[in-house]
């Protein structure tokens, strides 16, 4: 037979399917796996860029190019030559004079379109109320801060001397986007036009300023401008995104990154089993009509091509209509997000559809295709004897392509092999000690068999199909665990994580306090009743040595070690240890004079491979300092407490140099203290982690938003995983069901079976569910959140309770049209 | 041969039907498959129905056991109008009355031969279901096979589990459909000793749809059916 005809006549057989209803389930299995996957596909995509741009409006820009030294204009003209933005900023300290008055100040000159990403919020007077800049400064005037209002007892529309300029107050700023950035910019605020810079007088030879060329634009142009300015980088110059500025912010991105396409990875999993079991229906229901084609003379090869081409255009047909839903799915979502989420969405992008067309084609040829290649080995004889099936159509070895096909786009997503490679080994592990403990628990639910007709005939039902069984457990534990996640054990965490900070948590950073200060300071704080803060000693040096082992950055492979050993640490003294601290290991010191050890937190000890009664030797300014490491602590830091990685007893390092450091907290309404705080005390750093801390909160909450969404469709998935397996087993029900009332079996009886049926299934999924739902929370607790794990029986009672309920109904629901078709009709179309 | 079903013990009616005819939907006009069928049977009778493929004999069988409803005509079973009965009615009419055997046997996969069996006693709320239907087993030859299950036995086997499944329930009627369609010769002449003996033993009325003639022969009686007609042994024995 021709190409050409055979192309014909699987399309009539695809029509003939079609017309016959044998092709709804398995196309709307398809199109609902292309659809959610496409949809999460957009929707991570476009939430990844969100969060991304949400992170950059910390850096004010998508990157930024750092020197010490003017930026050569080469540099900006080739970024703005590929279509990005960019505002050149120069930033330095100054005194700001006022009649007698003047105090040092934070310059920062802008450039017009300042800031690229995020925006800078500004008041019309001191505590006024606040709006979004938009624009800069203009020449000749400035915007200042509170502070600097303060300082120098300014007032919107008065005059200021910076240099040899003088500047009109035009706003207060409330808010800039990169003012945490590095934690340096403790001084009042000045923001002035680039402009003016010239006529300050200020820029000279041996001046300390800082340059910077904030750039943004699309992702793939910035990529590309990133790679290709970091081979233009001149010494003293260097490339930051927001990825080089903020560790954690970094680190909660990446973490956000791996949720969002491991959620993607779980609904694409529960797709294809859904496949699986739509095409193992058809499968079935092919057999008869396989075995004439076989017995009517097409070769067996004829009858698998026929049958793949059929599939084929099927799964080109159902993708697209899957892709076209996910479309506007993800629409209706971004519109969703729109109004919980204060970001603009970027764009969609065409990569999701197409990944979206092929995660399609390729669940199918991984799922549907394997099995139904079993109908070329129809034996002919089948025409005469029906009990001959199909040869070990259902075999796990069948879906061998298809865990392949999973397993590819699982390296695919991760886009790693390492990655990818723990989240297989970490899925296979979980998927089977989860299908060990299904097994185990549906082997013990055979007790239940003596407890009459209606549990037999359940878990009869249950125990005939075991791998069916296990899968459909699975799927169904996975699609409810979403749910417990993100429900109950959001709540939890968000709960837990709300609760771990308390209202009056600091909200400023005192660096620089000199030894002579420390009295003074306390003093300030009674006068103005401010809880006295605890003031810590800091000694800033640098680890060289570990035993006798000399130590650089070079030893190190982890970016993070490396910075680490590059920058100095801050060593620190005292008798107790902090409140907010755990020792994990070794002793505390104690008695009047302990003698030299340190004591290191534990995170960092895990960084740089520091065990305890390891010697480590510090260079404090010139001098060595060894000792030996007698405990290791944990750290809250999301405390906001001061915290050091190594401290030392009383006694061992009064001798070097030290300056101190605090936190506090300081109600909104007590900002103007801050004014004379400084005024008291010029040299200190006062920082606001107020703004960091809402930042990081902000795009914490959005994260968790972002997961649960994206866990909805995980439910969805697992949801059509039950009606496929329900769809898949109908006949025999109809069968089993039709024997039983023949027999006498009332409606009722039935029904009590069906129901016992599925709610053994969805108690066995529910403990399944409850199970994966607290491993979960316990690795979003403590790996992400950094939060003790408390473990809750809610999960589980709900787990086990809700999810039997909710299965035996969505059973019930799913079969009981079996109880309403008469015996001898149902009997008649079953053969 | 014809006395197989002790004729002598023949009581009252216990099947009467009156003017049965079935018409399904097709086109505009709708097809026939039975019409204007009577006929009474009596307790501890056994009666075959015969006829060609086609001629309804399994459809008028179903419509006995209220499987389905007629299009006109009444059925009465022990004096029961079957149809003025719901579906649940029916159900436990069968339950307490009625026992099947099939020829594609019709065990439930998922049970063994003793669940099988014992599952119309549980499905009639009888106590002791396991010992009755170890005794059943075991009287048909299967008491060392309780736990197999269906597709672990041979076709005679699963016709045997077929037919202890039928009579556990002590039936007042027993209705079978081609016993013997899907078993060799030897196997199904078996079976159907089987089956007699055990209706003789149980007292019990035997419809039987055959198209095997010498089958019929051990019956009392012959109904013979020709295009959803009764040619042959209508009214009363």
């Amino acid at each position: 037979m021709s190409i050409v005809r055979e192309l014909v006549l699987a399309l009539r057989l695809l029509w003939r399917d079609h017309r016959a209803g044998e092709l709804a389930l398995i196309a709307i299995a398809i199109v609902i796996a292309v659809a959610s996957v496409t949809t999460v596909g957009f929707f991570a995509d476009r939430v990844q860029h969100a969060l991304g741009r949400q992170a950059n409006q910390l850096l004010g820009a998508d990157l930024v190019i750092v020197a010490d030294r003017p930026i050569a204009g080469a540099l900006e003209e080739e970024a703005r030559a590929r279509g990005l933005s960019t505002v050149r900023m120069m930033r330095f300290p100054s005194m700001a004079i006022r009649g007698d008055r003047s105090t040092l100040a934070s310059i920062k000159a802008v450039t017009s379109g300042y800031p690229l990403r995020g925006e800078v919020r500004i008041a019309s007077e001191p505590y006024g109320a606040e709006r979004r800049a938009d624009s800069v400064p203009q020449p000749g005037t400035a915007w200042i801060d509170e502070r600097l209002y303060a300082l120098l007892a300014l007032a919107p529309g008065d005059r200021f001397e910076l240099g040899q300029l003088a500047l009109t107050v035009a706003g207060i700023v409330t808010h800039e986007p990169d003012a945490s950035i590095g934690f340096i910019n403790g001084g009042p605020r000045v923001i002035l036009n680039e402009a003016d810079i010239a006529a300050t007088g200020l820029v000279q030879p041996g001046s300390r300023i800082g340059y910077r060329l904030l750039v943004a634009g699309p992702a793939e142009a910035v990529d590309g401008y990133r790679a290709w300015a970091m081979k233009q980088l001149q010494p003293g110059q260097r490339v930051e995104g927001i990825r080089d500025a903020r560790p954690e912010i970094r680190s909660a991105l990446d973490r956000a990154e791996k949720f969002l396409s491991l959620a993607a990875l779980v609904s694409v999993v529960l797709a294809a089993v859904a496949i699986g079991l739509s095409a193992r229906r058809f499968l079935q229901r092919h057999l008869d009509s396989c075995a004439m084609m076989r017995c009517l003379g097409a070769s067996q090869a004829m009858v698998v091509r026929l049958y793949l081409i059929h599939f084929l255009v099927l799964g080109v047909i159902a993708s697209i209509v899957g892709c076209a839903l996910g479309i506007a799915a993800q629409a209706a979502l971004a519109y969703w997000l729109g109004t919980i989420v204060s970001v603009e969405l970027p764009r969609p992008g065409v990569l999701p559809a197409v990944h979206g067309l092929f995660t399609g084609l390729a669940l199918l040829l991984g799922f549907a295709v394997p099995p139904l290649a079993a109908l070329g080995r129809v034996p002919t004889l089948r025409v005469l004897r029906r009990d001959l099936g199909a040869p070990g159509a259902s075999g796990a070895l069948t879906y061998l392509a298809g865990f392949a096909v999973i397993a590819l786009m699982i390296l695919w997503r991760a886009e790693g092999l390492k990655l990818g490679g723990m989240v297989i080994g970490g899925f296979v592990g979980a998927m089977l000690v989860a299908s060990a403990l299904t097994w185990l628990l549906l082997k013990s639910a055979g007790a239940l068999r003596t407890q009459g007709v209606t549990w037999r005939y359940g878990i009869a039902n249950l125990r005939r199909r075991p791998l069916g069984t296990v899968v459909q457990v699975i799927a169904l534990g996975i699609g409810m665990m979403a749910l417990l996640v993100l429900s109950l054990v959001r709540q939890d965490l968000l709960y837990t994580w709300r609760t771990s900070l308390p209202p009056d948590a600091p909200n400023r950073f005192i660096v620089n306090i000199q030894p002579d200060q420390v009295q003074p300071l306390r003093a300030f704080f009674d006068k103005h009743n401010v809880r006295q803060p605890e003031l810590y000693p800091m000694i800033r040096a640098r680890l060289v040595q570990i035993n006798d082992r000399r130590i650089s950055s070079a030893n190190y492979p982890e970016e993070r070690a490396r910075r680490l050993i590059d920058r100095e640490f801050n060593l620190s003294w005292a008798a107790q240890m902090q409140s907010d601290n755990r020792l994990t290991a070794g002793r505390w010191w104690s008695g009047t004079a302990p003698g030299p050890q340190f004591s290191v937190e534990d995170g960092i000890a895990e960084t740089l491979g520091i065990h305890l009664d390891d010697v480590l030797t510090f260079d404090i300014a010139g001098e060595t300092v060894s000792a030996r490491v007698t405990s290791l602590r944990k750290v809250d830091w999301d405390s906001f407490n001061v915290n050091f990685f190594v401290v030392g007893p009383p006694g061992m390092l009064e001798q070097h140099p030290a300056s101190f450091v605090t936190s506090f907290y300081l109600p909104p309404a007590n900002a103007t203290l801050l004014a004379s705080l400084v005024r008291e005390f010029p040299n200190i750093l006062l920082i606001d982690v107020a703004q960091v801390m809402s930042q990081v909160q902000t795009m914490m909450d959005q994260v968790a938003r972002a997961v649960q969404f994206i866990f909805l469709f995980t439910l969805l998935a697992g949801l059509t995983v039950l009606y496929a397996a329900i769809a898949s087993t109908q006949d025999e029900r109809l069968y089993q069901a039709t024997i039983m009332r023949t027999l006498g079996a009332s409606r009722a009886q039935l029904r009590r079976a069906i129901v016992a049926e599925f709610a053994v299934l969805g108690l066995l999924a529910g403990i399944i569910a409850a199970a994966g739902a607290s491993a979960l929370s316990y690795v979003i607790a403590t790996k992400i959140l950094n939060l003790p794990y408390t473990f809750s029986s809610s999960v589980w009672l709900v787990g086990a309770l809700a999810g039997s309920a909710a299965i035996a109904l969505a059973g019930y629901a799913g079969t009981r049209a079996v109880l309403n078709v008469p015996p001898l009709k149902a009997m008649r179309e079953i053969g | 041969m014809k006395r197989d079903s002790m004729i002598d013990q023949v009581g009252e009616t216990i099947i009467r039907a009156a003017g049965i005819g079935k018409t399904v939907p097709n086109g505009a006009s709708g097809l026939t498959i039975l019409s204007d069928i009577s006929f009474d049977v009596r307790a501890g009778e056994a009666v075959a129905i015969v006829g060609v493929s086609g001629s309804g004999k399994s459809t008028l069988l179903g419509l006995m056991a209220g499987l389905d409803a007629p299009t006109e005509g009444s059925i009465h079973i022990d004096g029961h109008d079957l149809f003025a009965l719901d579906e649940d009615g029916r159900a436990a009419l069968r339950a307490r009355m009625v026992g099947f055997v099939f020829q594609s046997f019709q065990l439930l996969p998922a049970m063994t031969a003793l669940e099988n069996v014992m599952l119309p006693l549980e499905l009639a709320g009888a106590r002791s279901a396991q010992v009755a239907a170890r005794e059943m087993l075991a009287r048909v030859g299967l008491g060392e096979r309780l736990e197999h299950y269906p597709k672990q036995l041979s076709g005679g086997e699963q016709q045997r589990v077929a037919i202890a499944r039928a009579f556990v329930t002590r039936p007042a009627l027993l209705f079978a459909d081609e016993p013997t369609g899907n078993l060799d010769a030897a196997t199904g002449s078996q079976v159907i000793d089987l089956m007699f003996q055990l209706n003789r033993e149980r007292r019990a009325t035997l419809l039987l749809v055959t198209h095997d003639e010498a089958l019929s022969q051990r019956c009392d009686r012959v109904l013979r059916l020709a295009a959803g007609r009764l040619v042959d042994g209508s009214g009363t024995p």
